[in-house]
């Protein structure tokens, strides 16, 4: 393996790890405020198809975020009603989100563009363009650092670095100012912030905003990297992305690591179809079951233990 | 004092959110341009009007069946299996193992022994969430979720590398033998002279599937094991307090959980298929959520409510035939149901409720 | 230096003459009236309170004051009445109208974030802007002051979960100062404290009642009503009974209007006649799943005929040695029932097997654990007791018939009413679920009966049938270990009377021997003189 290779294999990390880190963050912000959000897979699903369409028709992708974004912020809320306003079972609601998600896209697609769930190809400005850093070119040619700031650091999307900024801007919100404070409160113990004479129901629904925003991002960029959308192209990776989450136990700059990591696996299993250490082999399938059974033994508390926000999952319910 | 009869709890306010997510239904078929009627006609048509349908009909709702009841097994000790897809691939490697292992002479001798396979490789899949939700506290649903994924790529793994046909274009395992072929309905009917379509694949499975259901009534409301799984749902503590094993009974309800799902493998793989093929399950295993919502987790309202998205399955086929419609239609529905009778249970409920506490003011 | 309630009272910071001129009302309530469904929790309640007091509000459990606080902390909507604030109608929608209305309010449950610092959760819904750490060092600094001010001393960085439940209590105090609250109400405050702690909680309050601020004491112990409030109001089953000035009136009277007819508060029993040991509990120590030790080494006997009465402050390990000794928690050290060594490992200790060596056990919380709410009367009488052969029609069917005819035949010995074995068991009133739970366990006919806050929740009515059972089972021969937050209960019920604090068996004393000053300096973990340990037949 030489050096451009490697190299090859961390850009696509980077390319596969963005859209999971957009997610993994949105589920954060959920999560944080006592939501649990197994409907992150239909958000992001949502949000791939509505920008790809409205980026088609339009031929602007930013016009395509809009939608992808407003997408996703419909069906945040459609679980904020579930969940917070009708105190239902936030599992089921995610649960129902992402088959809603699975059947709309496809049932709508199908009549707006007959193309069998697709959207036609996005080309152009249907797609974000490659952000080509300052001396990219005129450094590439220094040796080693040249084509790590190439091929690595440059030239990616938009996307990418919006995602990459949103790391410390997320640490920085939770940890540092009055909102993220009462975020992290209301998902410990929402009665604390009631009887401290804050809604509850207001901050669960921003975070909600905030994670549909971040997926509605997640999801445009899945649609931009591949040229339009395709049925279930969100392929399990609002899964990943709470696995993800578990992994980097709800906090930012763990949830930059963790799907790295993921994003990782996922490169080096779409690179190589299967690995050979020695005589040993490791199957693809192994390679792609790899983030889930990690995640599994992080549950398991064999590496550390992972402790969810303590109210996560229970609607606020005023006790007698 | 209670708020409202119970008649209401079971059976009215599932009823609203039906009819809620119906409607909703209706109007998403509306916003694609076609006619909810002729919706509603054509999958009326197509799942009942003609043996062939019905068989379909029946066959689909064979498999929700055993999810429902799965699913419905493991809420009874508030255990939310999420994993019933992996669960029933799994099953259909385990009915294809034994299937596959010997030239069964007899399909009198394969079903019992596939029935076994099934249910064993279930219950298996399930042990691990379930022994690490009771040993370790990791959340069941997280794990199971993960279980499905593994599931996918493990069976996939087996399928492609060990009971591939060597040469064969397809990801398939070698048919299963003569031997091993279940009845069809068209078969049972013959003797008593009932003309049954030859090409339904409906089997004797729907037989195993209403037992099983018998089965879990007797299990949950009238066994010792069934009151100790319903206390350690409600109640966590007062199990443990009443010296019922929370492991026990965690590890318990979750591997019948997963023997139900693995079950329905005899029908999906043995009976219809007759082979291991790749994601054998379609969803059946996500379906047997809301199949468990919609039932009150009652083994009555379970059949039921498998008919209707039996009914619904088979109808959103004969709808993309006709209508071009697309079949993800189905899906939408039954996130409708999952959303209604699940999520926003209580959207009809408190109004219900209160509509219940006005009527007995009046009364008084 | 120890200080008892009633040294605590002497000496008031500032005491206000009644004779002046009164001071100016600072709450006043006018026909409050709240139903939660069917129930109504609060009738037209009126209540007024003059500024610079401690004003008790006292009543038994359900009685409605935790819903009155509440509507009057915006909690909870009212559904009818007015709320003037120093002679200002106001409106108090939510908290935050309250808390402006400068009223603050410390729960019975606290309402911190566990993992939060004390200084975070003092800030959390008063910051002074977006960015949070002006805020905190503000916050520091009035923290600092109000803790000199009050000996309301903590460590602002410590978490909260680190914190003993009286310091976390100060930094609710600590949380209404900092939102400058001149109204102060608490909800039960010195249930989860030791006697000391509660005399320095006390002394607070005296020091901010000095401080003119108004104090609302929601509590169901006369003793502290009668030491450190200036007027009482009584509530009983959703109504304000009387509103009297607490130097006029007894102990006796309050608690006359607290259940609407005199209180036999003594037990009609004969003395003892203990036999045989029946449990033996020696050198046994019980650690949690958290890892904190709740058990430190304790020895016990219990005899045939007799009550052995655990007193202590609620979380002293009491509820840990049921537990353990109810085969559901894991413990070292040695139990004997009988003779016979019981498994305390977890392996073959579950409650099956605790049943099986004639141990019959009424838990603390019969919500959590001794009924299933939603399961039918019927299927609580066999709870626990499930295996039991004379309820299987075979190996594995119950005999539900059989079940429910049993049921019926105990309740009916139990007067439980209404008598309807299939009703769920959350339809039943406290007192009733509680005839349920001993109907199973009395009805066992165990040598050994453990039975923890028997009475609590329970309307008096049947706390003295419940008494008469305790009784009754102790004059059949039967062991009882008795384990009772209420001192007055554990006076009227024990033989003998041990005192836990900390884990630790502080002392075991004669009901006739002793008084609640010297059970209450013992709870307090403190032992003066040299304990010699009573034996069973002195």
């Amino acid at each position: 393996m030489d050096y451009l290779t490697v190299l090859q294999i961390l850009d696509s990390t980077v390319r596969l790890a963005t859209p999971l880190l957009l997610t993994c963050l949105a589920g954060l912000f959920s999560e944080r405020a006592g939501i649990v959000d197994i409907g992150l897979e239909g958000k992001l699903l949502v949000a791939a198809f509505m920008s790809g369409a409205v980026a088609y028709v339009t031929g602007s992708i930013w016009l395509g975020l809009l939608a992808g974004i407003a997408a996703s912020l419909v069906f945040s809320m459609i679980h904020g009603l579930a969940s917070i306003t009708f105190k239902g079972d936030q599992l089921i609601s995610g649960v129902a989100l992402n088959f809603l998600a699975a059947g709309l896209t496809v049932v709508i697609g199908q009549s707006w563009f007959a193309l069998g769930g697709r959207t036609p190809p996005l080309s152009g400005n249907g797609r974000f363009g490659e952000w080509n850093l300052p001396f990219s070119e005129a450094w590439s040619k220094i040796p080693v650092f040249g084509p790590t700031y190439n091929e690595l650091i440059s030239g990616h999307t938009a996307l990418t670095y919006i995602a990459l900024l949103t790391v410390p801007l997320s640490w920085w919100v939770l940890y540092r100012t009055r909102f993220g404070l009462r975020l992290r409160a209301v998902g410990e113990n929402p009665s604390a912030v009631d009887t401290a004479g804050i809604s509850v129901v207001r901050l669960r629904y921003m975070a909600l905003i905030i994670a549909g925003v971040l997926c509605g991002l997640a999801g445009t960029y899945l649609a931009s990297l591949a040229a339009g959308f395709v049925k279930d192209m969100s392929a399990g990776r609002g899964y990943i992305a709470l696995a993800a989450l578990i992994f980097a136990k709800w906090r930012p700059w763990y949830a930059l690591s963790a799907t790295l990591i993921f994003g990782f696996l996922e490169a080096v299993g779409n690179r190589y179809q299967s690995i050979s250490i020695g005589d040993f082999v490791i199957p693809v399938q192994f390679m792609q079951a790899l983030p889930y059974i990690l995640t599994v033994v992080i549950l398991a508390g064999f590496i550390g233990k992972a402790i969810p926000p303590r109210a996560g999952g229970t609607p606020y319910v005023k006790e007698r | 004092m209670q708020a409202m009869p119970k008649w209401a709890d079971a059976v009215l306010i599932p009823l609203i959110s039906i009819l809620l997510a119906f409607f909703f239904s209706g109007l998403m078929i509306l916003a694609i341009g076609k006619d909810p009627v002729v919706a509603i006609q054509t999958m009326v048509q197509g799942a009942f009007g003609s043996t062939n349908g019905l068989g379909y009909t029946l066959y689909y709702t064979t498999n929700f069946i055993f999810t429902g009841l799965a699913i419905a097994v493991a809420y009874h000790a508030r255990l939310f299996n999420i994993g019933g897809e992996g669960q029933v691939m799994l099953g259909g490697l385990g009915v294809a193992l034994v299937c596959l292992a010997i030239d069964w002479p007899h399909w009198t001798l394969a079903l019992p022994a596939a029935m076994i396979g099934g249910a064993v490789f279930g219950a298996a899949w399930a042990f691990i969430p379930a022994y690490l939700q009771a040993k370790r506290g990791s959340h069941i649903v997280i794990t199971t979720m993960m279980f499905n994924f593994i599931a996918s790529a493990f069976v996939g793994y087996i399928l492609l590398n060990y009971l591939k046909v060597p040469g064969s274009m397809s990801t398939e395992s070698a048919g299963f033998s003569a031997g091993a072929h279940l009845p069809t309905f068209h078969e049972m009917l013959a003797p008593f002279g009932i003309n049954f379509n030859k090409n339904a694949p409906a089997n004797i499975s729907f037989l195993i599937a209403l037992l099983a259901a018998f089965g879990f009534w007797v299990l949950i409301w009238k066994t010792r094991l069934g009151y100790e799984i319903r206390s350690f749902g409600e109640s966590e503590s007062a199990a443990k307090y009443a010296g019922i094993n929370p492991v026990r009974i965690t590890v318990i309800a979750m591997m019948i959980s997963g023997a139900l799902c693995g079950l329905m493998a005899i029908n999906n793989v043995m009976g219809e298929a007759e082979r291991l093929i790749d994601n054998a399950p379609e969803g059946a295993g996500f379906i047997g959520i809301a199949v468990a919502l919609m039932g009150r987790n009652h083994p009555v309202g379970i059949v039921l409510a498998a008919l209707l998205f039996g009914f619904l399955y088979q109808g959103g086929a004969e709808l993309t035939f006709w209508e071009a419609i697309p079949r993800e239609l189905i899906v939408v529905i039954q996130g409708l149901v999952i959303m209604f009778t699940g999520a926003l249970d209580n959207m009809v409920r408190i109004p219900l409720e209160k509509l219940f506490l006005a009527l007995r003011k009046e009364e008084a | 230096m120890v200080i008892t309630i009633h040294e605590g009272r002497q000496t008031p910071a500032a005491p206000i003459a009644p004779t002046t001129s009164p001071a100016p009302l600072a709450i006043e309530l006018r026909g409050i009236s709240k139903a939660f469904g069917p129930v109504q929790a609060n009738k037209d309640i009126c209540i007024s309170v003059r500024k610079g007091t401690i004003h008790g509000i006292i009543g038994e459990n359900g009685a409605g004051k935790s819903t009155l606080m509440s509507i009057l902390y915006g909690f909870y909507k009212a559904d009818s009445g007015t709320v003037l604030i120093n002679g200002q109608e106001v409106q108090i929608t939510d908290s935050q109208a309250a808390i402006a209305a400068g009223i603050g309010m410390v729960f019975q449950h606290f309402k911190l974030v566990e993992n939060f610092s004390v200084l975070e959760n003092v800030v959390l819904g008063a910051e002074d802007g977006g960015l949070l750490k002006p805020s905190l060092s503000k916050a520091r600094k009035l923290l600092k002051q109000l803790s000199d001010e009050y000996e309301l001393s903590v460590d602002p960085d410590a978490l909260i979960e680190d914190l003993s439940v009286g310091h976390q209590q100060r930094v609710e105090i600590l949380k209404a100062l900092y939102r400058q609250a001149d109204i102060l109400i608490l909800d039960e405050p010195t249930g989860v404290l030791t006697p000391a702690e509660a005399d320095h909680l006390f002394r607070i309050l005296e020091g901010l009642k000095a401080q003119g601020k108004t104090i609302i004491l929601i509590t169901h112990k006369l003793r502290e009503i009668m030491n450190v409030t200036d007027s009482v109001s009584v509530m009983r089953r959703g109504e304000m009974t009387a509103t009297v000035s607490t130097a006029e009136t007894s102990p006796e009277q309050l608690a006359e209007l607290m259940v609407g007819r005199k209180v036999l508060l003594e037990v009609d029993k004969t003395p003892a006649t203990p036999g045989v040991s029946i449990l033996e509990v020696e050198n046994l120590t019980v650690v949690d799943s958290h890892g904190v030790t709740r058990v430190k080494g304790i020895d016990l006997t219990v005899c045939a005929g007799e009550i052995l009465g655990i007193a202590g402050v609620a979380g002293n390990g009491q509820t840990e040695l049921l537990e353990v000794l109810g085969g559901y928690q894991t413990g070292t050290g040695v139990i004997r029932v009988n003779g016979q060594d019981l498994d305390l490992t977890g392996k073959a200790s579950d409650g099956q097997s605790r049943r099986a060596h004639g141990i019959a056990h009424v838990p603390e919380d019969r919500h959590d654990e001794g009924l299933i709410l939603n399961f039918a009367a019927w299927e609580n009488i066999v709870f626990g007791y499930h295996h039991d052969p004379e309820y299987q029609k075979n190996a594995w069917i119950m005999d539900n018939a059989k079940i429910k005819k049993i049921a019926h035949e105990k309740m009916e010995r139990f007067d439980t009413r209404p008598l309807n074995e299939k009703l769920e068991a959350k339809s039943f009133s406290g007192g009733n679920q509680q005839k349920i739970v001993l109907a199973r366990e009395i009805e066992r006919n165990p040598d050994l009966l453990l039975i923890g806050q028997p009475t609590r929740g329970v309307d008096i009515g049947a706390i003295e049938f419940i008494h008469q059972q305790i009784v009754a089972l102790r004059d059949q021969g039967k062991a009882i270990l008795l384990v009772s937050v209420e001192l007055d209960e554990i006076m009227a019920l024990s033989d003998r009377i041990a005192v836990m604090f900390d884990g630790n068996i502080m002392g075991e004393r004669l009901p006739t021997k002793t008084n609640e000053q010297e059970l209450g300096m013992l709870m307090a973990g403190i032992n003066n003189g040299a304990d010699a340990k009573q034996s069973e037949g002195a």
